[in-house]
């Protein structure tokens, strides 16, 4: 098991290094570089700096060397002294905007994942085990629905009802005298009345998908022959479908987490720009407007690191629950 | 028909009539239509069939696990276990705490496929404990000491690490033994052998059914044995039915269906046996046509466009009614009296 | 006992219908199944009459997509009516009046009880050019008044007809879908062969590349991909790019089909069959194995399609994507991106319900489609 977990986080670090490369190529990808831009913003000032000055900035900052060398030079410096370069747009350390975004946009996400999983395995077991019972058409119906419906336009037609028809003033995480208040029980309090929203959104977004995977799984397992074994040792449908059908339909279930992580910081990002949340979509999004590709290549690098252990977590846990992939 | 009438006091399971449909989007599929045949206590039963002829979806009306889109039409079966108490099956429905009493504790259940049979991410240990303490009420640490006698019974080596082994880590053989160890778990009056060697290689077949002749003796529980083998019933049984298309044509002793076989079909499959001995060069006889496609089943005896010597008028009109002889043999043919006497003759 | 062997006596002679089902052939098999399936023909249909109005979006359109009208903004759609005065008539509308809240000083448009006006079809209105081939001004519908429109999804905030818009950004999104789907498709089929036939070191680094994508949060890469694209570029350039960044991303999961197929139909008997009787390695892939493997892959590409619609409506929505004058639904969603605007005029969300439609009847296109391409199901 140790042997195995190693070996996934070995082949983790190729992931890594690519996701990085991709990253730094992104902030790479604009015409222009930084002192480019860095005397755009000036000039937006009022001030000017000459061609002479800028070359001078460009060879202080190494902008003259070859990529290689620039992606060495950045790369090192986040890995070494966590250090992710300059926002041109806020003036400010990079380090400094992202975390307490990625702080929230993690708890959103997880919160969202646990949902989905709340919502996800029970309705699909019962309609598999209920086929083609009204519920099941219903959930069906539903499934389809939440693949076909964009998380960002369901996001806005919730928005839209809750502020037409329950008078809710939703949008943001903080209602605006709890925007700078320290925490408290009223602050706890009015986050909990504005995230539903975002968790609703995602967590349908996300479950509509699951539960068809699970239907599927349970339906191809409840045929297989160790169910009837099962039967015939005299537990009762509830022990048995819990207890055997519905651990190996999980399998494909758990597998997919890695993926679920990316798709639910992807629909985060566009749900938090419709819903106007201080996560990390809005700021990413700014900044890919703004071209202010430090920031938006570091959000991308971090996005992606979590995706890649989101992955090797979900390796971890199939390897774990799945006997056949641990002694393979 | 009813259960009114007590079972003799050798009797272990009474099948009576019963009938179980499929209703298909091409019509209605008569897969058990009228099977009755009993079993004794201790005695083996060996139940021949072509694939289709329904002796599986008897087994499993017994195991109340018919398929949800069966539709039970009748019939009764009813059972005795050692411990004396009465279960009327047939009246019991399918998830009932009763049946559910039955299965495991009274009555074990081996499969087919020992492959796909037993759960891929559970030990073979708690598999077994699972059953124990569900209907014997041990502890854990007792449910896996008994689980470990188990698996050395069913002659596994090393059976206290093959607690902790997973399905997929054993061959074929002993995956079937590790199944025959969950079924007898909890010393069922009863067996059903679903085709268990059907699966496996002949010299591993060859050993199951030396430990499941052993078992049997050791334990006196009484095996119903599933199978399309002629050979393996004749090593195995006391007792054979033989089946054709829902039906039981022919009951009899081993020895009486092998040597008298008094039903045209359990003559032709016995003829279409390949032995050593028989002169050379002489055409293996088979059966002419194939078995008819379950929504067209023949009228009258519906074995009759197949039968050597089915008459017209007679056998393509009227289902025939069981033939009971002397030595306790049936069967279900117009002219099984005086195919009798051909055979004798 | 041959002859007897060959005489069908057990079963009655088959009807002519079930002699039907064992010749046909195997796209006619295809059909047969897909057609049972009633929510796949739906979709079929669905689709069919979408991609006919968005070629012939001009003549649909009863307006011109950019027309702005002043004195029309935020009007709500216009209601299609068959009872004048109490008496069944031609369908007609109202013509509009145009008034203001007394309260709020809103502007407000009322129905004029006084002037119905009948539907007319291949009405004249705003010319256009036909497909390139010549200029006309025939609509398929419209009202014959040079002051009232009909405006059945009303208009927005610069008075422009919903309607039309739709019907033209039709056009756009599903193309970009469609040429999104064809890009991944050559990528995917080439590098999904090369990995199923192949195998070995080609095999594992392909995957990885493909595991190197697939775990990589696509919207984000797209964003960043989209946002490096200069805003001064030409759109239809644009267009053409964001499509390819679409299908950078979109042609892992085409491969994984592919290579899947591939891998499992190596293996099939009756390939090595073929190889048996020694068929070239050329005839074994064209005649035996693709003829297995084109009705899967057109499922997993139908299927494909909606994520590109998806892609390209997120991306257009963020303002990152397709940019105005370019009409798509996408775009046309932009306006409904605040809650003012959505509270004023909720039907700014139509593209968005058509988006919605458009990607389930993809779905169950493809579902159907793979239901059908089965040889083994139902």
């Amino acid at each position: 098991m140790i042997g195995f977990i190693l070996r996934r986080a070995f082949w983790a670090i190729p992931t890594l290094i690519f996701v990085s490369l991709i990253s730094f190529i992104i902030i790479q990808l604009p015409p222009g570089d930084y002192v480019t831009a860095y005397a755009a913003q000036l000039r937006h000032g009022g001030e000017y700096i000459t061609a002479v000055q800028e070359e001078a900035m460009r060879q202080q900052m190494g902008l003259n060397d070859p990529v290689l060398v620039q992606y060495w030079r950045w790369i090192s410096d986040i890995v070494l002294h966590g250090d992710f370069g300059h926002s041109l747009e806020w003036n400010a350390p990079v380090s400094t905007l992202i975390w307490d975004r990625l702080g929230l946009t993690l708890a959103i996400s997880s919160l969202s994942m646990l949902f989905t999983w709340a919502i996800a395995i029970p309705v699909g077991v019962y309609s598999a085990t209920r086929q083609y019972s009204v519920f099941d058409y219903i959930f069906t119906v539903f499934g389809f629905l939440g693949k076909g419906i964009p998380d960002f336009l369901l996001a806005l037609v919730l928005m839209w009802i809750s502020f037409v028809y329950l008078n809710l003033n939703v949008g943001g995480l903080f209602s605006p005298e709890f925007q700078t208040a320290p925490w408290s029980a009223a602050k706890v309090v009015d986050l909990l009345v504005h995230l539903w929203i975002p968790i609703l959104v995602l967590a349908t977004g996300g479950a509509a998908g699951l539960i068809r995977v699970m239907r599927a799984n349970m339906l191809d397992e409840l045929g297989k022959p160790y169910v009837e074994t099962a039967y015939a040792q005299g537990l009762s449908e509830g022990q048995v479908v819990w207890n055997y059908p519905v651990r190996v339909a999980l399998n494909p279930f758990i597998s997919t987490v890695g993926w679920a992580l990316p798709a639910l910081f992807s629909g985060d990002i566009i749900t938090a720009v419709v819903l106007n949340l201080p996560t990390t979509g809005p700021l990413l999004l700014k900044a890919l407007q703004m071209q202010d590709m430090y920031l938006a290549g570091s959000f991308i690098l971090i996005l992606s690191v979590f995706t890649i252990v989101g992955t090797l977590v979900s390796d971890v846990l199939l390897a774990w629950s799945d006997p056949r992939i641990r002694y393979a | 028909m009813t259960a009114s009438h007590s079972m003799p006091a050798e009797r272990l399971l009474d099948v009576e009539d019963v009938h179980v449909h499929f209703p298909m989007r091409e019509g209605l599929v008569k897969a058990v239509n009228g099977v009755s045949y009993h079993v004794d206590k201790g005695e083996v039963l060996g139940i021949v069939g072509e694939s289709g002829s329904g002796k599986s979806i008897t087994a499993r009306a017994i195991m109340r696990l018919l398929p949800r889109n069966a539709r039970e039409a009748g019939g009764c079966i009813r059972f005795r276990p050692r411990t004396g108490e009465e279960f009327e099956l047939s009246a019991l429905e399918r998830n009932s705490r009763a049946v559910r009493q039955v299965r495991g504790r009274h009555i074990g259940m081996i499969f087919q496929e020992p492959m796909t049979a037993l759960s891929p991410v559970h030990s073979i240990g708690d598999q077994i404990c699972r059953t124990i303490q569900l209907h014997m009420g041990f502890d854990r640490q007792a449910a896996r000491k008994r689980a470990a006698e188990l698996l050395a019974r069913v002659r596994m080596p090393r059976p206290q690490q093959m607690l902790d082994n997973y399905p997929h880590q054993l061959s074929g053989g002993m995956r079937q033994r590790a199944m025959i160890a969950l079924a007898i778990s909890c010393d069922p009056s009863l067996l059903i052998a679903d085709e268990p060697t059907t699966a496996l290689d002949v010299t591993t077949e060859a050993q199951i059914l030396e430990l499941l002749k052993e078992l049997q003796a050791e334990t006196g529980m009484a095996i119903v044995f599933i199978t399309h083998n002629f050979g393996v019933v004749a090593d195995i049984a006391d007792r054979v039915a033989v089946m054709y298309l829902g039906r039981v044509v022919e009951t009899a002793t081993v020895d009486d269906v092998f040597y008298a076989p008094k039903h045209p079909y359990t003559k032709a499959l016995l003829n279409s046996i390949p032995r050593l001995g028989v002169e050379q060069g002489r055409r293996l006889p088979t059966i002419p046509g194939m078995v008819p496609d379950p929504f067209s089943v023949p009228a009258g005896c519906s074995f009759n466009p197949r039968c050597a010597h089915a008459v017209p008028g007679v056998c393509d009109v009227t289902a025939p009614e069981q033939h009971r002889f002397a030595n306790g043999q049936a069967a279900r043919c117009h002219f099984a009296e005086q195919l009798a006497e051909a055979v004798h003759a | 006992m041959t002859d007897q062997a060959l005489d069908p006596v057990a079963t009655p002679a088959p009807a002519a219908a079930k002699e039907n089902l064992y010749t046909a052939r195997p796209w006619t098999l295809v059909w047969w199944r897909f057609r049972k399936h009633v929510l796949a023909m739906i979709s079929l249909w669905f689709l069919v009459i979408l991609a006919f109005m968005a070629i012939f979006a001009d003549v649909v359109a009863p307006y011109n997509p950019f027309g702005i009208e002043r004195l029309l903004t935020f009007s709500q759609p216009t209601a299609v009516r068959i009872v004048h005065n109490g008496q069944l008539t031609w369908p007609f509308v109202y013509a509009l009046k145009r008034e203001r809240d007394p309260v709020t000083a809103r502007v407000l448009y009322e129905d004029d009880f006084e002037k119905p006006l009948p539907i007319q079809f291949f009405v004249s209105g705003d010319e256009y050019n036909l497909l390139g081939l010549f200029e006309t001004d025939i609509h398929l519908f419209g009202v014959d008044d040079r002051r009232a429109k009909i405006n059945l999804l009303g208009t927005d905030g610069l008075g422009r007809d919903v309607f039309s818009r739709l019907i033209h950004g039709a056009r756009v999104t599903l193309s970009a879908g469609l040429v999104g789907v064809a890009f991944a498709f050559v990528l995917g089929l080439t590098l999904g062969s090369i990995s199923g036939y192949f195998g070995g070191w080609v095999d594992a680094s392909i995957q990885r590349l493909m595991e190197f994508i697939r775990s990589v949060p696509t919207i984000p890469l797209w964003m960043g991909l989209a946002a490096a694209l200069p805003i001064a570029w030409d759109p239809v350039f644009v267009y053409v790019l964001i499509t390819l960044i679409l299908a950078l991303i979109g042609w892992t999961h085409l491969a994984r089909v592919v290579r899947g197929q591939f891998f499992a139909i190596r293996d099939e008997d009756y390939v090595m069959a073929a190889r048996l009787a020694g068929a070239s390695e050329y005839r074994i892939i064209t005649k035996h194995m693709l003829p297995a493997m084109t009705s899967y892959i057109i499922a997993a590409l139908t299927l494909a399609v909606p994520e590109m619609i998806l892609g390209e409506t997120a991306l257009s929505f963020l303002g990152l994507g397709l940019r105005p004058p370019v009409v798509s639904w996408g775009v046309l969603l932009q306006d409904a991106q605040n809650l003012r605007s959505i509270s004023l005029a909720p039907w700014l969300l139509s593209p968005g319900v058509a988006v919605v439609l458009t990607v389930l009847a993809f779905n169950f296109l493809g579902d159907g489609l793979r239901d059908a391409a089965d040889p083994y199901g139902q």
